[in-house]
């Protein structure tokens, strides 16, 4: 393994700002998996450190294939990261909307710009990435529809789902759309975690880096084959809203199933603790994406479901 | 009248709700032309606050020259306003980075496809922004390249210092003016200002430039002001004067507009060791129309703007 330093920042009151990277192997470029890109983005670190620690055992062994070379960057924004925000601590921009960056622009875009340069022109582009909604996943692998994605690729990772999701206009400046634009297949690993350390789906997600990185011929590894992904589009998932705001009572998790005229969920009047409104679901299905958190707001999405799906 | 665009129920007894006001008098019908003026979208902006107030002001003590339909969006983030805070609170994205929205989404995206949605239709829309808290913009349009056949004429009549056409670039696809353009909405961006203060004179400087723009529309039935002639920035060259180092960045020049070739810009400087880090001076002849604020500067911290000829 080799340390090296991608990008350098002056402290003006503190000490550099610099993204390190964890090289193994040599030779061509073959993977280059990302962690956080944003402060509160734990879970996300967490996995990469538990990856590097893995490459360098597998390494020492000799398990990395001949002209192979695997960067890992656990962590773009420690900047934010040491002082508990979440964007970039002097402007609150955010590295993950800054993509493909320009070298000679505004400091987030500087920074993006430098880090893509480094890391483009890898075969295969791995971030483990956090929603913008906040809420619990199925852990999953998402690509963006850009025209160059390839599901069976994803599936290689060995995770249940694959999900293909046509990009908004916002997400036109992330990592993953930079690197599928430029000829890298990109891929998000979404666990179901952020902000706090979710032991049994960092392992999954390490588990299914390794597996996928073993089935492309970089790593020499035997592992679980994991499953045969069933591939959903985003846009095809059912979205369930509140109907009032107050305290939420979620009744469901990630991956149970649901059936039509279940309930699912309690809206509670948050002075008088009465149930404001029940939430229903209107499918058969299993759960995908559960919303966290003791309130919600009116008409907010609390569940996304994959319709007439079953366990 | 003032009405509800989009309103979101909050946890504890309390609504999110962004309103409009709409101007126009008894003997118009809604086919009369139309144009929408909105602002507040980052909660730091204010000089839109002042902007919507007197435009009404305006319209009201002369109500009979109405010809139109005025919508007045004066707080397209109202919790943002209230709250000081740039974005939506609660919502860790850009609003000018959700458009147009998604009924299905996020509150801000359900909030940001409701205005959209209450948008369509106008004749023109003019989305008021007052820079950051960063830097301060001299007043001024711009547009995107793809868009400047359109909205130029527009734009020349907004009594603007300077009217910035520059090239698309992926960020700007989810921003309100963008979406709206794309949706058959002529869209201008007015940049002035400085976040989290007013600017009065600039505010009435862009009034003036509304109110001959609606005069042309026959939306105000009056003489069209005497109005600025705007620099176009195709004519010449914006160059982006940048931090090359991380420090504190110390003004030379008083205000903005005209600046020689080498005129001392200003410096950075390191506290604690005393030092100058960079000393910064006008590439060009021209006008300085965006300058640094905010002293704290990281490296690639944008300076000054400069608009010079080829």
């Amino acid at each position: 393994m080799k340390k090296e330093i991608i990008y350098s920042l002056k402290g003006i009151y503190r000490e550099d700002y610099q993204i390190e990277g964890y090289r193994f192997g040599g030779g061509e470029k073959s993977a280059c998996i990302v962690g956080a890109l944003r402060g509160n983005e734990i879970q996300q670190l967490y996995i990469c450190s538990q990856l590097v620690k893995a490459l360098k055992e597998l390494e020492a062994h000799g398990a990395i294939s001949h002209n192979h070379e695997i960067l890992v960057i656990p962590s773009v924004n420690r900047f934010s990261m040491n002082v508990g925000k979440r964007f970039w601590p002097t402007d609150n921009s955010d590295i993950n909307r800054a993509f493909p960056g320009d070298i000679n622009g505004d400091t987030t875009k500087q920074i993006a710009g430098t880090l893509f340069d480094r890391i483009k022109g890898y075969s295969y582009g791995i971030h483990f990435a956090s929603f913008y909604m906040p809420g619990d996943f199925i852990p999953h692998v998402k690509m963006m529809d850009t025209g160059f994605q390839s599901a069976s690729l994803a599936n290689l990772f060995g995770l249940q789902y694959v999900v293909i999701r046509k990009p908004k206009p916002m997400d036109t400046v992330t990592l993953n759309y930079n690197w599928q634009m430029n000829g890298t297949n990109a891929f998000s690993i979404y666990t179901n975690s952020t902000d706090m350390i979710d032991e049994k789906s960092a392992r999954q997600a390490v588990s299914s880096v390794l597996r996928f990185l073993t089935r492309m011929g970089i790593l020499k590894y035997n592992n679980h084959s994991g499953y045969i992904a069933s591939v959903i589009n985003e846009f095809d998932l059912m979205a369930v809203k509140t109907y009032d705001a107050g305290f939420y009572k979620r009744l469901k998790e990630p991956g149970d199933p649901v059936y039509h005229g279940e309930l699912i969920a309690q809206i509670l009047d948050p002075c008088e603790g009465t149930v404001k409104s029940e939430i229903i679901s209107q499918t058969d299905g299993i759960v995908f994406f559960a919303h966290t958190g003791p309130t919600v707001m009116g008409n907010q999405v609390v569940y996304k479901i994959i319709r007439r799906m079953h366990e | 009248m003032i009405e509800e665009v989009v309103s979101v129920e909050l946890p504890v007894h309390e609504r999110l709700v962004v309103r409009k006001n709409r101007l126009m008098n008894k003997e118009e019908n809604h086919s009369a032309p139309r144009i929408s003026i909105v602002t507040g979208t980052h909660g730091d902006e204010l000089d839109g606050q002042l902007i919507c107030y007197e435009i009404i002001r305006r319209i009201e003590r002369e109500k009979d020259k109405l010809k139109g339909i005025v919508d007045i969006y004066p707080d397209i983030n109202p919790l943002g306003i209230d709250t000081g805070s740039r974005g939506i609170p609660m919502f860790d994205l850009d609003m000018n980075r959700v458009f147009p929205g998604d009924n299905n989404g996020a509150m801000a995206e359900y909030v940001a496809a409701g205005i959209i949605e209450d948008i369509i239709g106008s004749d023109l829309c003019i989305d008021i922004h007052s820079s950051n808290i960063f830097v301060n913009e001299m007043p001024q349009v711009r547009i995107n390249d793809d868009t400047q056949e359109k909205l130029l004429p527009y734009a020349k009549m907004m009594n603007a210092q300077f009217v910035w056409i520059y090239s698309s670039i992926t960020v700007l696809d989810a921003t309100l003016a963008y979406s709206l353009n794309h949706l058959g909405v002529p869209t201008l961006v007015t940049e002035m200002g400085v976040g989290n203060r007013i600017t009065p004179k600039y505010c009435r400087d862009i009034v003036d430039g509304i109110f001959n723009l609606m005069s042309h529309m026959g939306i105000w039935d009056d003489e069209p002001k005497d109005v600025n002639d705007p620099i176009i920035s195709t004519e010449g060259e914006v160059t982006f004067l940048t931090a090359k180092e991380s420090g504190i960045f110390v003004s030379a020049v008083d205000s903005m507009g005209r600046i020689g070739i080498g005129t001392h810009i200003g410096d950075i400087i390191e506290p604690i060791e005393g030092r100058i880090i960079q000393r910064i001076e006008s590439p060009t002849d021209g006008i300085i129309f965006t300058l640094r604020e905010n002293p704290v500067v990281h490296k690639g911290a944008l300076i000054a703007r400069v608009y010079g000829g080829r």
